[in-house]
């Protein structure tokens, strides 16, 4: 059960992203490419998604997951260096290539070499991650 | 072009589907970076299996409907620099921020988080000024 929802959640995610254009990079750069020519489909896909996950978070109130367990807690809403740094650092990548990790994955059957050369890159990114956050979660406790 | 807006709003209510299933259904956020991401650094080694069941269907089902529907492209750069470059902070700056496109975006912006909110300004903003600085001052992309 568990892992027939998970599937059916990453078919429906990759689904959308090949139908709504997000794997195109032009449309995606076009999208950030506010003083040209600016193309606003990322603005309804965004939306689109956003809409049912909206109703979903309603229906957390009082009830657990399908599979059992909890409703993961929210994180504190909190501004911290390390979000603004990562989320700046995530909008450079972004806009140099035009592709994000949820679109990388979904197009690997027909990115090509830059697409595989793009997530081994993203994956090594990653793996680099928690000692970078270490370093600025220390840096924040001690200031 | 209104026919891409209509296709972008579709596909926007399947991505939207396919979160709040992950939500409702195994309690969990679909964030592209954080899955991918727990996985590679082992963070998210508790629920490997899962993760794992979960980006077979994020690569297998496109990959499917391209063998069905026929060409497609990404479009993307074949500047190694670029995907280098593009790809290191892509991975490195969203797990730093717990959260990309569909984290944030999506499953942070539809539960009114300001952190969500705020993270989807920044991150749009930085990508804004580098397609200025690197398609209209450089010309590189």
């Amino acid at each position: 059960m568990r892992l027939a929802l998970a599937f059916l959640s990453g078919g429906l995610f990759g689904a959308g992203l090949f139908f709504s254009g997000m794997t195109d990079t032009r449309k995606v750069l076009g999208w950030l490419d506010f003083f040209g020519a600016w193309d606003i489909t990322l603005a309804f896909v965004m939306g689109g998604a956003i809409l049912p996950m909206f109703v979903a978070w309603r229906l957390t109130a009082q009830r657990a997951p399908l599979v059992g367990g909890h409703f993961p807690t929210p994180p504190a809403d909190q501004i911290t260096p390390r979000l603004a740094i990562g989320s700046v650092l995530f909008g450079i990548g972004w806009g140099l290539v035009g592709l994000c990790p949820g679109p990388a994955l979904a197009s690997l059957s027909y990115g090509g070499t830059s697409g595989w050369i793009f997530l081994v890159a993203m994956l090594a990114g990653m793996l680099a991650a928690p000692r970078l956050a270490t370093r600025l979660d220390n840096a924040r406790a001690s200031a | 072009m209104q026919m891409d807006w209509i296709m972008g709003l579709i596909g926007g209510l399947l991505i939207g589907s396919g979160a709040a299933l992950f939500l409702l259904g195994n309690g969990r956020i679909m964030g592209a970076s954080g899955i991918i991401g727990g996985l590679v650094d082992g963070s998210g080694r508790s629920k490997a299996r899962e993760s794992l069941v979960f980006l077979a269907g994020l690569i297998g089902i496109p990959a499917l409907l391209f063998l069905l529907t026929g060409p497609k492209e990404t479009f993307a750069t074949t500047n190694l620099t670029l995907l280098l470059l593009g790809g290191l902070s892509v991975g490195l700056g969203t797990r730093l921020a717990n959260g990309c496109t569909s984290g944030h975006g999506v499953c942070g912006i539809s539960r009114l988080s300001l952190r969500g909110t705020i993270a989807t300004l920044i991150y749009i903003g930085a990508g804004a000024a580098t397609v200025l600085l690197a398609r209209h001052v450089l010309g590189v992309v």
